[in-house]
């Protein structure tokens, strides 16, 4: 069903044409980290020089999600993706390409995998497997620019759903949908939406909940600086689902990017009527506020993050009741993770039909992964529920770099678990990563290779909880340090079977007595690693030895002769003296001086540096 | 928790924010990160004002103040230098890098050097995790860094400012 806004022109059709005249520049937080902003000033530069900036647009697009290669340059038509493009490359493709309708061919993408040059973005196999239907703006539009995301059919939905359906029609849309939220937890989102409609008190809050804080996730964040419209829209329709007339986005402080792309986007959508009293000329009037975070992990859980915007130490309350019933300010509150409102104006759009086509039938639609860690590919991707692990990993990601071997996957960051090669083949959705001992999480995917020691990764994700527990219950705040001790004794050598069952005793105690998900799901990285590289715990116990060669207690440092050339790169970055040899001779490691940082090994260039 | 340091500072910058957040609710939050993009830290003197002007006890501002890692309760440096440990990173190095600083400038984290040029933080995750590791030096992003670099680009980095305020 398509429906008319009130303001046609402001439609920017361009974005959809594939014969219009576009440099796209990524502007997301990896690709601005390696110049892309001055980048895209070069580029606008060099056109202008040869009279051309009226007739190509150089457009500043949010994430294409391949962060690995950034920074991206898509120029159409054609769609010739140029990638780790340097400022001074500006020059070479205004004048090779956009004059000469030469394609760059050093700056097109390698695939070291096949060993081939890849030129249009749709072909390189990091796409090849993802469907992207949350992230389909994402490097298409300029996330500054309403007229784009208008162009998409963007505001089509809130359109709709003022002007033909009841509240209660849309909550049975998103039901029907089947759509499960995704901060982790996967509660289903029109259920939740129902709660907070049926609670007979007023005002109603609409909760975003952007303090994406798991460490190696950077799903939200994409999505927020890509495609901030789609979240604000989506929340706009929550908001007169369960009857709320003020929304907030809690967004972390450490995102600046993201909360100045919503700054734009909200002010964007006031001045066109879409937020304030009255939107689009109906009696519903809704408006939306931003929070910055200011650095607490645990203000991801909603009701810390609630007693934050309320501007106090964001500790989590007890629950029942429910944000639904008794959330911010004690007033009915919905929160929901970015991705989940950033679905809604598609599913309303669109249709429940059409999204619980895609995925399995427990999960549908698709899931967001930043992949990130031991793998050739980094980047966001979005891949159909249903996926394999092992497609995830091999087929988008790569494979794993250096020639090394797969050692585990985790994910749902330091509240969820690690799995072995053997469930590489089990499906990615909400209950298999269950089922199998790990969580779904908010989009965190972290690939170990094999010189992961998995006690001192578990040892990682316990010191994190370690730091981030709010301390208001004492199974999370005593339990993790006790936890972390027992971790310290194994990896340095010091550690007995005791350790092991006093650490499953903890855990237990913990899942079953901690107020909040942070203290119930903190012990998962320790028993999930456990579980499955048991052996690896026993050998660092029985043996006194770290397989993966990471432990400092537990390894010492060689220079194979054969190998140094002598070039005294680690002699000199030795802060303990402990390396000696004369230039052009092999060098040797003084144990007995050897402190086992590894720096040495870090700063060879010939791979002489072994651990024993 | 170390003592409160009073420090010697302008009050009177404060108008401003109180004026902006008198009608806000929940403002404490958004007032203390104000004052700190004022003074660089939060001065024992500015959580009392703060707790002066919006009737709560000092102790519930030095609570919140305490609670989040954003504020500081001490001067810092003038450089500051972030390593991210998030997930991400620690797999692809940090530990390496922490190391090469404290040997090849003697910090440690979440010191401040002698000569008050730099602090190093450590944090959990900037999300530039394609960029592993990842470390932000004031405020430049200095992706996939190495041991070798780091010390060399800090160095650096403070050598140009110091020649850049003599000038």
């Amino acid at each position: 069903m398509h429906t008319t806004l009130p303001f046609p022109n402001e439609a920017d059709p361009t974005v959809n044409d594939p014969q219009h005249k576009c440099i796209a520049v990524c502007m997301g937080t990896g690709c601005t980290s390696s110049q892309s902003a001055q980048l895209h000033q070069t580029l606008r530069e060099e056109l202008d020089e040869h009279n051309l900036n009226g007739e190509i647009e150089v457009r500043r697009t949010g994430c294409f999600g391949f962060c690995e290669q950034g920074p991206i340059v898509v120029v159409s038509p054609g769609e010739t993706f140029y990638t780790e493009v340097k400022p001074r490359s500006a020059e070479t493709i205004v004048e090779q390409h956009v004059l000469g309708n030469q394609p760059v061919e050093r700056l097109l993408y390698h695939d070291p995998t096949s060993d081939a040059t890849v030129e249009k973005w749709h072909e390189i196999g990091f796409y090849g497997k993802q469907q992207r239907i949350l992230l389909d703006n994402s490097g298409i539009i300029d996330p500054e620019n309403i007229g784009h995301y208008l162009a998409r059919e963007g505001y089509q939905a809130l359109h709709q759903v003022l002007s033909e359906m009841t509240p209660e029609q849309v909550i049975e849309e998103v039901t029907e949908s089947g759509l499960r939220g995704r901060g982790g937890a996967g509660f289903p989102t029109g259920v939740k939406w129902g709660f907070a409609r049926k609670t007979q008190k007023w005002p109603k809050y609409v909760i975003c909940n952007a303090d994406e804080g798991d460490p190696g996730a950077f799903m939200d964040r994409s999505v927020l600086e890509g495609d901030p419209h789609a979240v604000i829209e989506g929340m706009i329709i929550a908001g007169f689902a369960i009857g709320a007339q003020a929304g907030y986005i809690y967004c972390r402080a450490e995102y600046p990017l993201a909360i100045k792309r919503l700054r734009v986007a909200l002010e964007q959508t006031r001045e066109l009527g879409l937020l304030g009293d009255n939107i689009l000329g109906s009696d519903f009037s809704f408006d939306i506020t931003i929070k910055e975070g200011a650095g607490a992990f645990v203000c991801g859980e909603e009701t810390a993050l609630m007693a934050s915007i309320q501007g106090e130490r964001g500790q989590p309350w007890p629950r029942p009741p429910y944000p639904a019933v008794s959330g911010l300010w004690k007033q009915p509150s919905n929160v929901n993770n970015v991705k989940s409102y950033a679905f809604v104006p598609r599913i309303i759009h669109k249709g429940a039909e059409w999204f619980s086509s895609v995925g399995t039938e427990g999960s549908p639609g698709t899931a967001v992964f930043a992949l990130t860690g031991n793998v050739n590919r980094t980047g966001l991707i979005e891949v159909p529920m249903g996926i394999t692990l092992r497609e995830i990993i091999y087929d988008v990601g790569g494979g794993i770099p250096g020639g090394k071997k797969f050692k585990a996957v985790q994910t749902g960051g330091p509240l969820g678990g690690c799995l072995p090669e053997e469930y590489l083949d089990i499906p990615v959705d909400f209950d298999s990563l269950q089922e199998a001992g790990s969580v779904m999480g908010s989009g965190g995917m972290v690939i170990a290779d094999e010189a992961t020691c998995m006690v001192e990764f578990a040892k990682f994700f316990t010191k994190f909880v370690c730091d981030e527990s709010c301390g208001k219950c004492p199974p999370c705040r005593i339990g993790s340090t006790r936890m972390l001790e027992a971790l310290e004794r194994i990896t340095e050598g010091e550690g007995t079977p005791e350790d092991l069952d006093e650490i499953y005793w903890l855990a237990d105690g913990m899942q079953q007595g901690s107020l909040c998900a942070l203290g119930q799901l903190a012990p998962a990285p320790v028993i999930s690693t456990l579980r499955h590289f048991e052996d690896e715990y026993r050998a660092h116990i029985e043996e006194e030895r770290c397989p993966a060669g990471k432990c400092q207690a537990l390894i010492t440092f060689e220079i194979v002769a054969d190998l140094c050339p002598g070039c005294m790169v680690c002699a000199r970055n030795c802060a303990s003296n402990a390396i000696s040899g004369e230039k052009g001779e092999p060098h040797v490691i003084d144990p007995e001086l050897c402190e086992r940082c590894g720096l040495c090994e870090a700063v060879c260039n010939f791979d002489a540096v072994i651990v024993k | 928790m170390g003592e409160i340091d009073n420090g010697t500072v302008d009050l009177s910058s404060m108008d401003e924010v109180f004026e902006q957040y008198s009608e806000e609710q929940g403002a404490l939050i958004p007032i203390l990160q104000k004052a700190q993009n004022t003074y660089g830290w939060l001065p024992g003197d500015v959580l009392e004002l703060i707790a002066e002007r919006l009737g709560v006890s000092p102790g519930q501002v030095y609570g919140v103040a305490t609670f989040y890692a954003q504020f500081y309760l001490e001067e810092q440096g003038r450089h500051i230098l972030k390593l991210c440990d998030g997930t991400a990173c620690h797999v692809r190095g940090t530990p390496i890098l922490v190391t090469a600083m404290e040997d090849g400038m003697n910090i440690r984290p979440g010191e401040t050097s002698e000569d008050g040029e730099l602090t190093m933080e450590i944090v959990y995750c900037l999300g530039s995790c394609a960029l592993a590791p990842v470390a932000v030096l004031d405020e430049q992003v200095m992706g996939r860094m190495r041991p070798q670099m780091i010390v060399r680009r800090v160095e650096k980095h403070i050598a140009s400012a110091k020649k850049a305020t003599e000038a």
